[in-house]
């Protein structure tokens, strides 16, 4: 059985990005980039079921530019088999990769595609569950859980207050929420190998999918600062203020 | 022109989140129209039915829609928007685990963008959106037909009562029979939910265990009538259940009173309570970034702080 897992390089978790000064977006010249945590954690699970035996290999890709290349070489070193990339400098959104993933599964015959559930740059939220409805597959979003066996899944999913368990039949698309696991980190010897495995490039133009952006970017800014607080020297001050100045007891 | 706001609801009861897309829905111009989607809804239906400027209720009942799959209730929006002849410019769901489950599907098969989680609302076609964490704010221009939008219902009041729409039925769509739920464990509480509480009382990895959070801060959320919340440390480190969790990743949520006990404040838990109205923070670290966005803040051990605090309120 094949694992599709999409991967996205993003600004690091770490970085707190800057609106550039002209309002046209942020400012990610000299910024670490990393792969999107949640995708991290879904090449994990994906190489935790090749090892558990119920997966045979992993296939990683991802969408974007040249330097997507060394996202793809970080997910071969937790343990991908090997990596597509396909390569543009046009501005992808979430509908425009989730067709150019269609095209990928077309091609690849995957039984699960693993995402991530958001990406921690644009939090948009939308890539597996589009991909999903495009193959006209079950989708299993937001998952703490994943059991594969026989045709199908058992996952279990974060939702507002508590938790939901599906089964879903295979070909099927999860998202990955945050406790699914915890992504090993790679060893030197890995990252050694990884530069080693097979990394194929393709053009949106090879995989006949029009790539257009549908929103347009007019402005971005800052959000309101919040103004300085104050210091309050004991619990009883607290209560005081909370009550007499800012009225919410 | 009609917009759509599609229901959240457990076929028992509206959920809260359904009020602020509705007012969301208000500002679009045009006719509201609410989707319940669902099996033997008809509380639902009532209650929708009354929200303050909705025209109309349409009723897809059937019961593969018991579970709300979002393949089936993704298919039953499609031939809704399909059957309206164009006159549908707007789609609408809450930004919950609900509508971000299934508005994406929606959207994918109208071939249309998705425009997550707004925030404000600059014409019929041009939306505010945080991106980055809340770390920056975009506004974006969409160019499709129909505009498929999540709401992030913080940002926006809950509609009233005072509406009597007409309700009308629509054929439901089959089953797709693609996924099947087995189960579902939702966390029983007495208090109020965390996305509709008024004070929130937050606890961090300050709290040491998940018997120190029960035992310190479910005695003042008590007395406050509010809901309990948590950093993702505190999750991580297994001192409450997943669904705390407050955040960039978790519930935003923007209540009149958040009191944040033993949190440190990292960029990813304050993009998900910055827009509280107040904010308090008690932390014995004065260096501690989330002292940067408390109204009150109040340096001291937790453990004496917060039972005094529970005593005087």
């Amino acid at each position: 059985m094949k694992i599709l897992v999409p991967v996205k390089r993003v600004v690091d978790y770490n970085v707190k990005v800057r609106v550039k000064s002209d309002g046209t977006g942020v400012d990610i010249a000299n910024v670490k980039m990393s792969m999107n945590p949640f995708d991290e954690i879904a090449v994990e699970e994906a190489v935790r079921l090749k090892e558990a035996g119920v997966a045979t290999e992993v296939v990683a890709v991802s969408c974007g530019v040249g330097a997507c290349q060394e996202t793809l070489r970080t997910a071969m070193a937790i343990g991908a088999d090997r990596g597509i990339l396909v390569e543009t400098d046009a501005e992808l959104q979430p509908l425009a990769v989730a067709k150019l993933l269609k095209a990928v599964c077309d091609k690849e015959q995957p039984q699960v595609v693993i995402c991530g559930k958001q990406a921690i740059d644009d939090d948009a939220n939308q890539t597996g569950q589009m991909l999903s409805a495009l193959m006209g597959w079950p989708q299993a979003t937001f998952a703490s859980k994943v059991a594969v066996s026989a045709g199908k899944a058992t996952v279990t999913r974060e939702i507002d207050g508590g938790l939901e368990t599906l089964e879903i039949a295979l070909p099927a698309v999860v998202t990955t929420d945050l406790r699914l696991n915890e992504p090993r980190y790679a060893t030197l010897p890995n990252i050694m190998k990884a530069k080693k495995k097979p990394l194929e490039t393709i053009k949106p133009a090879d995989l006949g999918v029009d790539v257009t952006p549908r929103l347009t970017t007019l402005k971005v800014v800052e959000p309101p600062k919040r103004s300085a607080g104050v210091m309050v020297a004991d619990v009883a001050q607290l209560v005081d203020k909370l009550k007499n100045e800012a009225k919410v007891l | 022109m009609t917009v759509l706001v599609i229901a959240e609801h457990d076929n028992a009861s509206l959920k809260g989140a359904t009020l602020n897309t509705v007012t969301a829905a208000s500002r679009l111009g045009g006719d509201i129209a609410v989707l319940v989607v669902g099996s033997a809804a008809g509380a639902v239906v009532e209650a929708a039915a009354k929200l303050a400027g909705v025209s109309k209720v349409l009723v897809a009942d059937s019961a593969a829609f018991g579970d709300q799959s979002a393949e089936n209730v993704a298919a039953q929006i499609l031939a809704v928007v399909g059957a309206s002849g164009a006159s549908i410019s707007h789609v609408l769901a809450p930004a919950t685990t609900y509508g971000k489950n299934v508005l994406p599907r929606v959207a994918a098969l109208l071939d249309v963008a998705q425009i997550s989680e707004i925030v404000g609302i600059e014409s019929a076609d041009t939306f505010v959106r945080p991106i980055y964490a809340g770390n920056a704010l975009a506004t974006v221009k969409s160019a499709d037909p129909v505009k498929v939008i999540t709401v992030r219902t913080t940002a926006f009041e809950a509609a009233g009562d005072g509406g009597a729409a007409t309700v009308e039925h629509v054929t439901p769509v089959a089953d797709c029979g693609l996924s099947k739920l087995l189960g579902r464990e939702l966390t029983k509480s007495a208090r109020p939910e965390l996305g509709a509480a008024k004070i929130i009382v937050s606890g961090g990895r300050g709290m040491g265990s998940g018997e120190n959070y029960q035992a310190i801060l479910a005695p003042l959320a008590d007395k406050l009538g509010a809901a309990l919340g948590a950093s993702r440390a505190a999750v991580d480190a297994g001192y409450v259940p997943n669904d705390y969790q407050v955040g960039q990743t978790g519930k935003i949520v923007a209540p009149q009173l958040y009191l944040a006990v033993g949190i440190s404040g990292a960029i990813q838990h304050l993009a998900g309570m910055k827009d509280s109205k107040v904010i308090v923070a008690i932390n014995k670290d004065p260096e501690a970034p989330i002292f940067q966005v408390a109204d009150y803040g109040l340096v001291a051990d937790l453990f004496e702080a917060v039972p005094q605090l529970t005593a005087a309120v």
